[in-house]
């Protein structure tokens, strides 16, 4: 494996006695396609705050791109080129479709102190954020309010805004939690569309998904790493059978 | 607006001179009520203390007054410069809070500060002072007259509420709105929100300030009851009426409550009862305030609550 975009070397976060993370070693190489599977309460979500910089980690090391970002605050990462769906969808619902993904799009386009002009008429970024919603299917949306799109349409806002942040590496937190069958298609095409074209960490519950798009995949029960590997070793490791996928191996 | 160009020519027809300073207070009101709701509506900082810029802007008068400094633009300066020092240092701190603790908190400066006041005896202490005169333009504009003072706070007003328009609508008001609405999302998007948003609080501070300058230019006194933490909350209720996020809402929201102030305490002493059902009656009915009401439309990018 070439020299890896993210490197994580013994990460632990605990809560009150609870070991959220404990001692996750993880290395993701660049433009690697990486799932995280687990069952409910394994610490994925922890996992993801973490590599984002809203949690602070007891122990253990996070570098990415060569760079020590351990201590780095979450607005400095993204600016390094890290961005995060959460799994509730984020969004800024007083502001519409279009308006959210030129807010993302402002981030990388230097600072912000700029005190005249019409920020979200300036076609330097709208135009590129109405691409960014063609691409998940939302141009004809633009101008509805984020916090009037569908559930559906929310969480595709969503990873529009931060796929228009252009990140290196891309924090996916279920990003087809409670999705229609058409929705998750949609998805499932935009990230199938994604791979190999950027560094994605999907934390995600739907098997087929993960099974169909990773190039490696990591399993995390009880905050530890199980097993990582490529998704037919995954598949037949007795291990993660038994602690995770059920011996029926329904996978 | 025309009718508040026309203030003083009507207030001559009428023989009512008392007019002209009244609507003096209302239009520095007015500034005071658009710097906070620059912060409030846009920026969602319940700033329980902002009649703390009034007075420090009206203490940078009359301490310049006091030793002989008479230029108006200096006093401006100086006023909006000090208010500006006292934010920064105010916002420093609070903006490290959220929710009830920034409320709380810009509240406990503001105390702070009208107890500074009261502890000032060279400057009058608990009583205040009167000032001598009032800012002198370079000659040009002879403060002296209340029709002079009246169009010089009703110009800054103007383009005060002109600067604010802007700002709402550049790079910079877009941080601001966006972190009202989803901070932690736009932490994730790569903005260090805390320091716009102090940048927010210091212009806000420092606008307000020169609507304090003002007052005591009005007034020819300045006292630590400018600060009382009531004047706060009168600010805030004037952009709650007037519909918040808007800045519209606030001058008009400040235009409606002292007048209605002032009318109501003619008709009785027990005023204060009938202004607050008036305002839950707005708050109940009418969200997005007299303003927002009036205009039935939502206006872009500016409504107070979150929806869904």
């Amino acid at each position: 494996m070439a020299e890896a975009l993210l490197h994580v070397q013994n990460l632990t976060k605990r809560f009150d006695g609870l070991t959220a993370s404990d001692g996750i070693d993880i290395d993701i190489a660049d433009r690697e396609f990486h799932a995280v599977i687990g069952p409910n309460g394994a610490g994925k979500t922890t996992l993801v705050s973490q590599l984002m910089g809203e949690l602070e980690p007891d122990e253990g090391t996070i570098k990415f791109a060569g760079r020590d970002v351990t201590r780095a605050s979450a607005n400095a990462r993204a600016l390094l080129g890290i961005a995060r769906s959460f799994q509730i969808s984020s969004v800024f619902p007083e502001f519409s479709a279009i308006e959210n993904v030129s807010i993302a799009i402002q981030a990388r386009s230097g600072h912000s102190f700029r005190f005249w002009g019409d920020a979200l008429r300036d076609p330097a970024i709208c135009e590129p954020a109405l691409a960014a919603l063609e691409q998940v299917g939302l141009a004809d949306r633009a101008q509805v309010l984020a916090g009037h799109l569908a559930y559906g349409e929310k969480r595709a806002l969503e990873l529009s805004m931060v796929l228009a942040a252009r990140p290196r590496l891309l924090l996916l937190d279920e990003p087809m939690a409670g999705m229609g069958n058409q929705e998750s298609v949609r998805i499932l095409r935009l990230l199938a569309a994604l791979k190999g074209s950027v560094t994605v960490l999907l934390v995600e519950h739907d098997m087929k998904t993960v099974f169909a798009l990773a190039d490696r995949i990591s399993v995390l029960v009880y905050g530890r790493i199980l097993a990582t590997g490529r998704p037919e070793d995954i598949r037949v490791n007795q291990d993660v059978r038994t602690a995770y996928l059920g011996d029926s191996g329904s996978a | 607006m025309l009718l508040l160009l026309l203030v003083p020519q009507i207030s001559d027809l009428t023989g009512q001179a008392y007019y002209i300073g009244f609507f003096t207070r209302v239009v520095a009101f007015a500034i005071a009520a658009v710097s906070l709701d620059l912060i409030l509506g846009f920026g969602g900082m319940v700033s329980f203390g902002h009649a703390a810029y009034l007075g420090v802007g009206a203490y940078a008068l009359g301490i310049l007054l006091r030793h002989g400094v008479t230029n108006a633009l200096v006093h401006l300066l100086v006023a909006m410069a000090a208010s500006a020092l006292v934010a920064l240092l105010i916002g420093a701190v609070s903006l490290r809070t959220k929710g009830i603790y920034f409320i709380m908190i810009t509240l406990a400066f503001s105390q702070m500060l009208y107890y500074l006041g009261v502890s000032l005896s060279a400057y009058g202490g608990d009583d205040g002072m009167s000032l001598p005169a009032r800012s002198d333009f370079f000659g040009v504009l002879d403060f002296a007259s209340d029709t002079a003072l009246y169009y010089f706070a009703f110009g800054m007003f103007v383009i005060f509420f002109w600067i604010s328009r802007h700002l709402v609508m550049s790079r910079f008001g877009v941080v601001i709105r966006g972190t009202k609405s989803n901070e932690r999302r736009m932490i994730a998007l790569g903005y260090p929100t805390y320091r716009y948003q102090l940048l927010a609080f210091v212009i806000s501070g420092a606008m307000c300030g020169a609507a304090g300058m003002l007052l005591a230019n009005q007034a020819l006194y300045v006292s630590p009851s400018l600060m009382q933490w009531s004047r706060s909350g009168e600010l805030l209720v004037m952009v709650l009426l007037g519909g918040m996020g808007t800045l519209y809402g606030a001058a008009v929201g400040s235009l409606v409550l002292m007048i209605l102030e002032k009318l109501l305490s003619h008709v009785t002493d027990h005023w204060p009862i009938i202004l607050g059902l008036i305002l839950v009656t707005v708050v109940r009915f009418a969200k997005r305030g007299i303003f927002g009401w009036l205009t039935q439309t939502r206006p872009a990018h500016a409504n107070g609550k979150k929806d869904g």
